[in-house]
């Protein structure tokens, strides 16, 4: 029996000693706050079209998390909204949005650039000079040249597959494909850009662009210096322009940023530098990035989708979390083409008769309600500079739809008694399928019957609804969709989706079946016209001609709910950047 | 004995290359059959605009124009002898074994492997000590006083752990220790032993109980069936009979017949373990091999995927293999001639 005791002692002792050893582990060191802030008090929208907790304290470790990999942080590689907002931390391009809440956010001021480009008269060619005095981090001065280089690898699509391809299409490039590819020796051989002298840059375009300070905003303008190029390795560690430069690089795991101590403030008024470090922590959890924001242990959800929906609930039912969060415009559409090549929607009046007939709440309930963003009218959303509200199907006064103006238009199209046709979606998009399911619904009280076709949303472009002769052959009549703006203008968020001519029979479209002649002109007449009034005026006839022929069905134009953790200083939501906070704004308090 | 392990070790290796073939044809031969064109295949490399004669290069640059024999050479060539891959303006070379590159994150795969590998072992030892030492230790006990109070609650307790899946209790105890009580980094994290090994102890805590609960549960079982087993045996009466002491009567005669199955086990769940686990990892933000695998499967990152599957699958046969050779030295019965 003794022994029995004896090992009974053993296993109870290791069990102790387990539970001991957790107990005596040391809480980690918390960040107390204190001072640095300013006055504002949390409240609930409080960092929308103001500054909230406006500070000037430097200092402190400023923490983002990310649910994945990041998109890159090569500026010749990125193509996502939040990484064009943070690259700004390392990196200047020659314009960029204006450091301002809502929608003073969306105008352009230079950045690298002295001012915003100098077009010639038929908006081809466009010139930026220099402001004088930048450095990359090792103290050697930037150069026009170094922003040649670094537009021209951004044209290497073999290498740097994930950036849009703005410069490939409005350059004139005669035939130029890589600097890794080039014969100059310099590796400067691209004729579409000249550099006259060390701070001059001219861009020549093969067709007119009125908006191409838009284009010197996008992060391949960010200048590299080619003799520091490592091609697909230069994400590791991409040469600073900004106040901070890399520290560490753990692929797929996080990385860091300390200060650029070659930045000068006097030559950037847009960036407040304030935090002494900056760390990304990747493919962390998405509940557990909420979480650690609500424990105070994080700051950002660099994303900036928003919390998960099931953190949306605990917000929104608590005052106290609720007056920490930001419920924000971000500049996407989700939306439906109505697809005039399936019979019989090739007649308007069917179309319509969608318009007419389908519940709008219902749409907007699919993703999440009020929450989930604003009944959408038509397609610009309305932060957009130029945006009207465009109302011709009445959602506003009957937000559950007009059965009886739908059946007359059914009348007039021929088909009184309704029709049937497909409607598809994104498999893995529960939303979306919640969308499908409410068209279903409310489009049968006027006849109109839909089936619902699902597809993997990894292809769905690619193989199935964008597709035109898939879309048409499979009657799929409604096409289930969402669409975000590259920026804040009429070309950034309507050309991809409302040209006819982006349409490609091989599939991989953008523009799932929107094709109206009318609007393929006023393209036209928007690109040439330079003046940023008249051009933005253009672009909401565009959106009113889209809704006149019906082609499209607006659902909601998006919201994200999210949580401002009390640790952030300095912190506002900015139109221009799509929605999210300025992060090269942002401080933390310590 | 020595021409036993070499045809061990000359099993092994026909396996692993079965298996390489299988996953390669899983993941580059059933695609083609279900109809999905070499562009099709590229697509998962290229960003969100990128036209057909974009994609056409893109699939040449990755090798799927050519027939699958040549890309099976290309992938087994870089395990062997390594491969180069061209980053723009160089091209580097990546050492064997390779394991692919992938075009997401452009990194070759096997240093990732070898860098999170240290992630997992750790946690995979750690955690297998534990439930090793508490569930044998349970399962001698509770055999021994069989239909006591401690037999009933310490089954109990075993059949929770092994119904209680990881998720939840690796949630349960984030949500008590670490956003609670606060004692650990909230949501888990990781500190390499080299840099700081109480630190390292102290972040891998939870996970190794954690994993040990659901693990020390099946052998706790597992041990009280074989010892009852053994233990009414006639060389126990034997031993008992010569008036052998009874710590060497349960230890020396029962318990060591009785660890033969619960080392075949120990062995399969090991190399499991190594090759990657994935919810505990995933629980705890340890950026382990099973964490690297979800997150591959969650960006279609093929090589990835492929890499860990290999990996994966050299642990297990691995750890078969000195299992069996173990067999020889924990149970006299199976000694080869």
């Amino acid at each position: 029996m003794r022994r029995k005791t004896a090992a009974v002692a053993i296993a109870a002792g290791m069990v102790i000693a387990l539970g001991l050893t957790a107990c005596g582990s040391n809480k980690p060191s918390s960040n107390s706050s204190g001072g640095g802030g300013g006055n504002a008090t949390p409240a609930f929208n409080a960092a929308i079209d103001k500054v909230f907790n406006p500070s000037t304290k430097k200092g402190g470790t400023l923490r983002f998390a990310h649910s994945g990999e990041f998109d890159s942080t090569d500026g010749a590689d990125t193509y996502y909204g939040y990484s064009w907002d943070f690259i700004r931390l390392y990196g200047r391009a020659l314009t960029m949005f204006a450091p301002k809440p809502g929608k003073d956010g969306n105008k352009l001021v230079p950045d690298l650039a002295e001012s915003l480009g100098q077009p010639s008269a038929d908006a081809k060619t466009w010139t930026y000079k220099l402001k004088a005095g930048v450095k990359f981090e090792d103290g050697t001065p930037v150069t026009s040249k170094d922003v040649k280089y670094a537009v021209e690898r951004s044209l290497d699509k073999d290498t740097f597959v994930n950036g849009p391809t703005y410069f490939n299409d409005f350059l004139d490039l005669q035939g130029y494909k890589s600097p890794y590819k080039d014969s100059d020796p310099n590796k400067l051989g691209l004729k579409a850009i000249e550099t006259p002298d060390d701070r001059t840059i001219v861009f020549h375009l093969a067709k007119p662009f009125g908006g191409f300070d838009y284009l010197a905003m996008l992060p391949a303008t960010i200048p590299v210096p080619a003799a520091k190029d490592t091609g697909t390795k230069y994400k590791e560690h991409p040469v600073s322009t900004g106040p901070y430069k890399f520290d560490v690089f753990n692929a797929g795991k996080n990385f860091a940023l300390v200060r650029n101590t070659s930045w000068d403030a006097a030559t950037d008024p847009n960036r407040t530098a304030l935090p002494d470090r900056i760390e990304v922590a990747l493919n962390t959890n998405a509940q557990d990035i909420d979480d650690r924001l609500l424990s105070g242990n994080l700051d950002v959800g660099i994303e900036g989708t928003g919390v998960q929906a099931a953190t949306q609930g605990k917000i929104l039912g608590n005052q106290d979390l609720k007056k920490n969060a930001d419920l924000a415009s971000i500049a996407r559409l989700w939306f439906s083409v109505i697809n005039a090549d399936v019979a019989p929607l090739d007649n308007i009046h069917c179309r319509k008769a969608i318009e007419y007939a389908t519940d709008h709440e219902g749409y907007q309930r699919a993703y999440g309600g009020p929450t989930g963003g604003d009944i959408a009218t038509n397609l610009l959303p309305p932060q957009i500079p130029g945006a009207k509200k465009i109302d011709l199907y009445n959602f506003a006064s009957k937000p559950n739809g007009d059965v009886d103006a739908a059946k007359k238009e059914l009348a007039d199209c021929g088909q009184p008694n309704g029709f049937a046709i497909n409607v598809s979606y994104r498999a893995e998009r529960p939303k979306e399928k919640a969308t499908a399911e409410s068209l279903q619904q409310s489009l049968s009280k006027v006849g109109i019957n839909l089936t619902l076709k699902p597809f993997p949303s990894g292809d769905y472009a690619k193989l199935y609804a964008g597709k035109p002769d898939f879309a048409k052959n499979n009657k799929l009549g409604i096409i289930i969709y969402g669409w975000g703006a590259d920026w804040p203008d009429g070309f950034g968020f309507l050309q991809q989706i409302v040209d006819s001519r982006a349409i490609r029979p091989g599939g991989g479209n953008t523009n799932l079946g929107i094709k109206i002649p009318d609007v393929d002109a006023l393209i036209d007449k928007a690109l040439v016209t330079t003046e940023a009034d008249a051009r933005n005026d253009i672009w909401g006839q565009i959106d009113q001609k889209v809704m006149e022929n019906a082609e499209a069905l607006p659902g909601l134009w998006a919201k994200a709910l999210i949580y401002r953790p009390p640790s952030l200083t300095n912190v506002y939501v900015n139109d221009g950047l799509g929605g999210f906070y300025d992060y090269a704004w942002m401080g933390v308090k310590q | 004995m020595i021409r036993y392990i070499i045809r061990r070790l000359l099993a092994a290796v026909l396996l692993l290359f079965v298996v390489s073939v299988v996953t390669f044809a899983i993941f580059f031969l059933v695609p083609r059959l279900a109809g999905a064109t070499p562009e099709d295949m590229a697509s998962r490399y290229v960003g969100r605009s990128t036209s057909q004669e974009q994609l056409h290069v893109m699939a040449q640059k990755l090798g799927f124009l050519d027939p699958l024999w040549v890309q099976y050479g290309r992938f087994a060539k870089s395990i062997i002898l390594g491969a180069d891959y061209s980053t723009g303006p160089t091209t580097v070379h990546c050492p064997a074994p390779c394991f692919g590159y992938s075009f997401l994150t452009q990194n070759p795969v096997w240093p990732d492997l070898t860098d999170r590998l240290t992630v997992t072992i750790s946690l995979a030892i750690g955690g297998a000590l534990i439930w090793l030492l508490a569930g044998v230790a349970t399962g001698v006990l509770s055999a021994l006083r069989k239909g006591s109070f401690f037999d009933r609650a310490a089954m109990g307790v075993a059949l929770a752990g092994v119904s209680l899946p990881i998720f939840f209790t690796g949630l349960l105890s984030l949500s008590i220790f670490s956003y609670g009580l606060g004692w650990t980094a909230p949501g888990g994290s990781y500190e390499p032993f080299t840099s700081n090994p109480a630190q390292w102890a102290h972040d891998l805590l939870l996970p190794w109980i954690t994993l040990a609960f659901l693990f020390s549960a099946s052998y706790a079982r597992l041990t009280r069936a074989g010892m009852l087993e053994t233990m009414s045996e006639d060389y126990i009466r034997t031993a008992r009979a010569k008036g052998l002491p009874e710590r060497t009567v349960v230890f020396k005669h029962g318990l060591r017949s009785a660890l033969t199955p619960i080392l075949t086990i120990f062995g399969l769940d090991l190399g499991l373990l190594l090759g990657g686990a994935i919810l505990t990892e995933s629980t705890y933000s340890l950026p382990g091999i099973g964490k690297y695998a979800v997150d591959a499967i969650k960006t279609n990152d093929l090589p990835k995927v492929l890499g860990v599957t290999l990996v994966g699958a050299f642990f297990i046969i691995f750890a078969n293999l000195v299992v069996d050779l173990l067999y020889a030295v924990v149970d006299p019965r199976v000694r080869l001639a």
